[in-house]
């Protein structure tokens, strides 16, 4: 297995029981996570991704389930497989992540620095007071926060303090992967970009990996090495981001980057005909044919399989060839 | 010949705090107009704290302006007769950020269409109004049939959005404001939206004031743009110029900072961020943004800088551009394309072969 990636997805499904049927939010998502990297997943609301994230680290809630697949973290074996001793070692530790919404992911009624010693603490209690001063310092340093923030609550620091905060606390114990699920969804335009520039030096620094999860095409063509295209519970395309951008080979990717308006030209804007599905009634086949302009003869009775080509993965009928 | 809609020198001040009373200035010194015989799109741009929406709520009415008019065909709104009121309540609708909050989950979707219509004595009978639904849901790309008699929560976020698109176009407004109407709905619904927002210009005529934190979409649909810095237009333009040219320094850092979907552009500028984007002081007096601005010398701390023009179709406030003459009245009509023709009789203005 080991093709010296730090983390494996390997056809991963997390279902949801729901009175009105199972909801397969993931459903048989497979992709590896390399050293170093910058890894984008895109998709719209419902469409399986933060799930997904949540999922990797066994943060999902019930009724979420894991219904297959494995998760392999290098050095660690299944991350899906771990008793709850073994989960709680792992996260913070090598798998972290920095949540959605860091304003409601903080504990409102304890200092920032109180906040980062809880996770350093339970993992490394060896450190003196004085030790642990120190790093909390350097840790908000390295996010670009003053050492004053951490004798400070959530409710005084501003959006982009406090998503700075949720970094400076994913990062503390140096993983190997780091999660970004949405991490600047809810900032104005220059504190995104500030807020993306201190998870990328901070991500260089530690050389680890990151996973990026968002909707924002223009975000991940800045950010992302490698990005992927999820769809219905399922990931449609993966690609290096220039590729993807320049010659995206999925229907739905390649609508999806023409439904982006962009500053560079006026031009008539495009949608996608029609709604994503709802996740109980997925459409036979491949969930996008009833939106997709070329689909053909197979396309709404076989589930397209995911097929590599130069580097990339798409799963499509149009493109057949070795399976992934 | 009166304007549609006029706003003269309007502020508005926000007052919290009972010991120390602290004052919010969330829109300061507007002067605009917005003309019914040359329909167009505005843009009005900022960032959370810039005033965009409480200019919004000041346009609709909904809250009065501490200083200066908003003047209705010639008559200030806070001087209406019931009658008069009314009308002002039809001829300008709002459409608002949140498609799930808009609706009352006890009832159809068709409430918030037949409502409307019964109040504003829209139809004659049950048939017309009927018509008239079917024809602006159409217009906005829903199928009656497959919209009509559901619940809310049985349709999709930008459904919903389009339904209220619909609702306000029901009403044969003169002047739709749309407060951020795209920022909740999936990228791919996105388009479907704006573009039912624009052929609401094209083809009934109606005016639009799009308020949003998104320069992308306000170049793709509108037509004149504003953009506001804690309370204060900075710039003012064609689209065009506003946003393929900014001048402004703060227009730029906003521009620059939008992530392009494209891997090959540069996102930003080196030494462009100064200062705490997020800080919500406001000096007393200069330029409001001196303490962030890379370029700022000697003047802009001493004196708010007036809104310049330094191209036919552009102003910004910004002491570079001291060598241009200042906007008469702050008056922001002359930067808006098309130029209103209200001085020079309307009709004859039509080309003269065909």
């Amino acid at each position: 297995m080991n093709n010296g990636a730090v983390l494996t997805v390997s056809d991963l499904r997390v279902y949801y029981d729901t009175d009105a049927g199972t909801v397969k939010a993931v459903d048989g998502v497979s992709f590896d996570l390399r050293p170093g990297e910058r890894l984008g997943l895109v998709g719209e609301s419902g469409s399986g991704k933060s799930t997904m994230a949540l999922a990797l680290m066994r943060l999902h809630k019930p009724p979420a389930r894991i219904a297959g697949g494995e998760v392999l973290l290098d050095g660690v074996g299944d991350v899906m497989k771990l008793d709850d001793d073994g989960l709680r070692r792992i996260r913070l530790d090598r798998l972290a992540l920095v949540p959605q919404g860091a304003m409601n992911s903080l504990n409102p009624v304890m200092r920032i620095r109180d906040q980062l010693a809880d996770g350093i603490r339970t993992h490394e209690p060896g450190d003196t007071r004085d030790d642990l001063a120190e790093r909390i310092q350097a840790q908000l340093a390295r996010v670009g926060l003053d050492a004053e923030v951490g004798g400070k609550f959530p409710h005084e620091l501003s959006g982009g303090m406090k998503q700075r905060v949720a970094i400076a606390i994913g990062t503390s114990l140096s993983p190997s992967v780091i999660i970004a699920d949405e991490p600047t969804s809810a900032l104005d335009v220059v504190v995104q970009r500030q807020v993306m520039e201190t998870l990328r030096s901070v991500q260089e620094e530690l050389g680890a990996s990151v996973l990026i999860v968002g909707h924002d095409m223009g975000l991940m063509a800045q950010i992302a090495d490698r990005m992927g295209v999820m769809y219905a519970g399922k990931l449609v395309e993966l690609a290096p981001v220039h590729d993807l951008f320049t010659n995206p080979q999925h229907p739905y990717t390649r609508l999806l980057i023409e439904s982006v308006p962009t500053l560079m030209a006026k031009r008539a804007l495009a949608s996608i005909p029609g709604a994503p599905p709802t996740l109980i009634n997925v459409p036979p086949g491949c969930p996008f044919h009833p939106r997709c302009p070329s689909a053909f003869e197979p396309c709404d009775s076989e589930v397209p399989l995911p097929t590599a080509q130069n580097g990339r993965v798409v799963s499509c009928h149009l493109y057949p060839g070795e399976a992934a | 010949m009166t304007a549609f809609l006029e706003m003269t020198n309007v502020s508005k001040v926000f007052s919290a705090g009972i010991i120390r009373r602290q004052h919010t200035v969330a829109v300061d010194d507007v002067t605009m107009t917005i003309d019914e015989q040359s329909p167009s799109i505005l843009a009005v741009a900022g960032e959370s704290g810039s005033g965009k929406t409480t200019l919004a709520r000041l346009l609709l009415g909904v809250i009065p302006p501490s200083s200066g008019e908003v003047i209705y065909r010639g008559q200030s709104v806070d001087d209406l007769s019931r009658a008069q009121r009314r009308t002002y309540l039809r001829e300008i609708q709002p459409i608002f950020q949140d498609p799930f909050e808009s609706y009352n989950p006890f009832y159809k979707v068709d409430h918030v269409l037949t409502v409307p219509a019964k109040k504003f004595d829209l139809a004659a009978s049950r048939e017309q109004t009927m018509r008239l639904i079917e024809e602006a849901l159409d217009m906005v790309g829903l199928q009656p049939a497959e919209t009509l008699g559901r619940f809310p929560h049985q349709l999709s976020g930008g459904q919903r959005q389009r339904v209220m698109v619909a609702r306000a176009m029901l009403l044969r407004p003169r002047l739709i404001v749309a407060d951020e109407p795209v920022s909740m709905v999936d990228a791919s619904l996105r388009a479907t939206i704006l573009e039912s927002i624009r052929r609401m210009k094209q083809e009934l005529g109606i005016s639009v004031v799009y308020i949003t934190h998104d320069l992308t979409t306000a170049y793709q649909i509108a037509d004149n743009i504003l953009v506001m810095y804690k309370g204060s237009v900075v710039e003012a333009g064609s689209v065009e110029q506003v946003i393929r040219d900014p001048k402004h320094p703060y227009t730029q850092l906003l521009v620059s900072s939008i992530p392009q979907p494209d891997p090959s552009l540069p996102w930003g500028a080196e030494g462009e961020i100064a200062g705490d984007p997020e800080s919500m002081e406001v000096a007393a007096t200069g330029c409001k943004f001196v303490d962030r601005c890379p370029v700022a010398f000697e003047p802009c701390s001493g004196q708010r800088p007036p809104l310049y023009h330094e191209h036919p179709s552009r102003a910004a406030a910004c002491f570079q551009y001291d060598g241009s003459p200042a906007l008469e009245g702050q008056n922001l009509d002359v930067v808006f394309e098309p130029q209103l023709t209200s001085q020079a009789a309307g009709g004859s203005q039509e080309p003269a072969a065909n």
